[in-house]
């Protein structure tokens, strides 16, 4: 299967890449291919130019700038599952990550490019929610930030406008314990999330702080699980059935191929639950 | 466009449209056609080759992606007549029966052990998770894969299951 006919632009820098991209509006930009290109192949997708930014240098780094963690554009999941500065303070993302595609995603697949892409069912926008992350877009007029509690606005539909590039997500390090878990397609870890995800709590004299909860598989987009982030807010471990109760509040279920809305209901309780057990006790 | 990468020790040019695939840059171009094209989705890592050492699906990799590319495909594996140590060790242990799935199992695998020279029985499963094999049931292909690494470790490779039950 080939993809239609297109122009390529293999961007020397982030600003010919934004250049090409706000000049021609049917433009699409590409950092690992792992999701561009098999919507192309299938022709779900025909963009007139390919901006390739995976040439660009200097932008797969993950950096330790103190109160947060830098992960540049270019930076794969493989690298993002095997770094220990993310193991150490993000590990819901390290899980996410490693829990992607299978080895050859990893190793050609960006975590910048996977949050762009904004999968419903993808597993790094979980971790990215519960975390706090910050999203550093890039346009014509310079760079802004965008909270990932703002960031996922649909399915498959991201906060960027068509002429920006995320160029840096920023995860910070807020102390506390996290944790991913997931039923996969595939069963297990397997494929992209039936059910995903990611706790992040910080624990005070046994009990939770603060929290934040993202899940993803289960609705239309990945989504902050608001009602049990509420509901364990003050809570010691024994609250986190009765927290994880309230998963699908703010969540709109998606019936699919692999689940009834009954099923996947079923399962964002049973891992909002195994995701907070963890947190909890990585906290503690 | 211009395109130029090597490929098994050799330099490559090429002039290519921008929609080709990798896959079909060796296959066609250069009649490398031991790496497989099976789903065309990149489910099922017939097409797995090795991009700079990182084991990556070639139908799902334009060709102008690789230019300036180090890369190495089933072809590049044998040393003249002697098999490359994953190779030898799927037709020791019977990795495959119709062979499709192969080239990329063994690229698969190669990069697996190249990462992790002592994987474990479930780290080789979680290793190959990116290749679909109909036949076999992978037991075989794991057991080929665990007498490659210890192969490749020096250690004698553990006897074949066979082996074990006329033992």
């Amino acid at each position: 299967m080939y993809p239609r006919s297109f122009d390529y632009v293999a961007a020397g820098s982030i600003e010919e890449a934004v250049g090409v991209l706000a000049s021609n509006p049917g433009a699409k930009v590409m950092s690992g291919g792992m999701s561009l290109i098999p919507m192309m192949k299938l022709r779900l997708l025909s963009p007139e130019t390919v901006v390739d930014i995976g040439r660009i240098g200097g932008l797969d780094t993950i950096e330790d700038k103190g109160d947060y963690i830098s992960i540049g554009a270019l930076v794969r999941h493989g690298a993002v599952a095997s770094s220990a500065l993310i193991g150490e303070h993000a590990k819901a993302l390290q899980q996410a990550a490693s829990w992607t595609g299978d080895p050859q995603v990893r190793n050609r697949g960006t975590l910048c490019g996977a949050l762009a892409h904004a999968d419903l069912a993808a597993d790094t926008p979980a971790a990215a929610l519960a975390l706090g992350a910050t999203m550093v877009a890039q346009g014509p007029g310079g760079t802004r930030e965008i909270a990932a509690a703002d960031f996922f606005v649909d399915s498959l539909m991201s906060a960027l406008s068509p002429d920006e590039i995320l160029v840096e997500a920023r995860i910070p390090k807020r102390g506390g314990g996290s944790a991913y878990d997931k039923l996969g397609r595939r069963g297990g870890h397997s494929d992209y999330a039936v059910a995903g995800v990611a706790a992040w709590v910080s624990v005070s004299d046994g009990v939770v702080a603060d929290c934040s909860i993202g899940i993803t598989g289960v609705g239309t987009k990945p989504t902050l699980a608001v009602g049990s982030m509420e509901a364990m807010t003050g809570q010691g471990a024994n609250g986190i059935t009765a927290a994880a109760d309230r998963a699908l509040e703010g969540v709109t279920v998606l019936e699919d191929l692999y689940g009834s809305e009954a099923y996947k209901s079923h399962l964002a309780k049973v891992y909002t639950r195994r995701a907070l057990e963890q947190a909890f006790a990585a906290a503690g | 466009m211009k395109v130029s990468m090597t490929i098994n020790g050799r330099l490559v040019n090429g002039d290519v449209e921008p929609r080709t695939l990798l896959v079909h840059f060796i296959r066609e171009e250069l009649a490398l056609t031991g790496t497989h094209i099976g789903c065309e989705t990149s489910y099922c890592g017939a097409c797995t080759i090795h991009v700079d050492g990182a084991a990556t699906k070639s139908c799902t990799m334009l060709a102008v992606q690789a230019e300036g590319a180090n890369i190495t495909t089933i072809e590049g594996m044998a040393k003249g007549d002697d098999l490359h140590p994953v190779q030898e060790g799927f037709w020791e242990r019977h990795g495959l029966q119709c062979g499709y799935c192969t080239p990329g199992m063994i690229m698969s695998g190669a990069a697996l052990i190249a990462e992790n020279p002592t994987p474990t029985e479930d780290e080789i499963r979680h290793g190959i998770e990116g290749n679909l094999c109909r036949c076999t049931g992978y037991h075989n292909i794991v057991k080929s894969i665990e007498y490659a690494a210890a192969k490749m470790r020096g250690e004698t490779p553990p006897p074949a299951d066979w082996e074990e039950v006329s033992a």
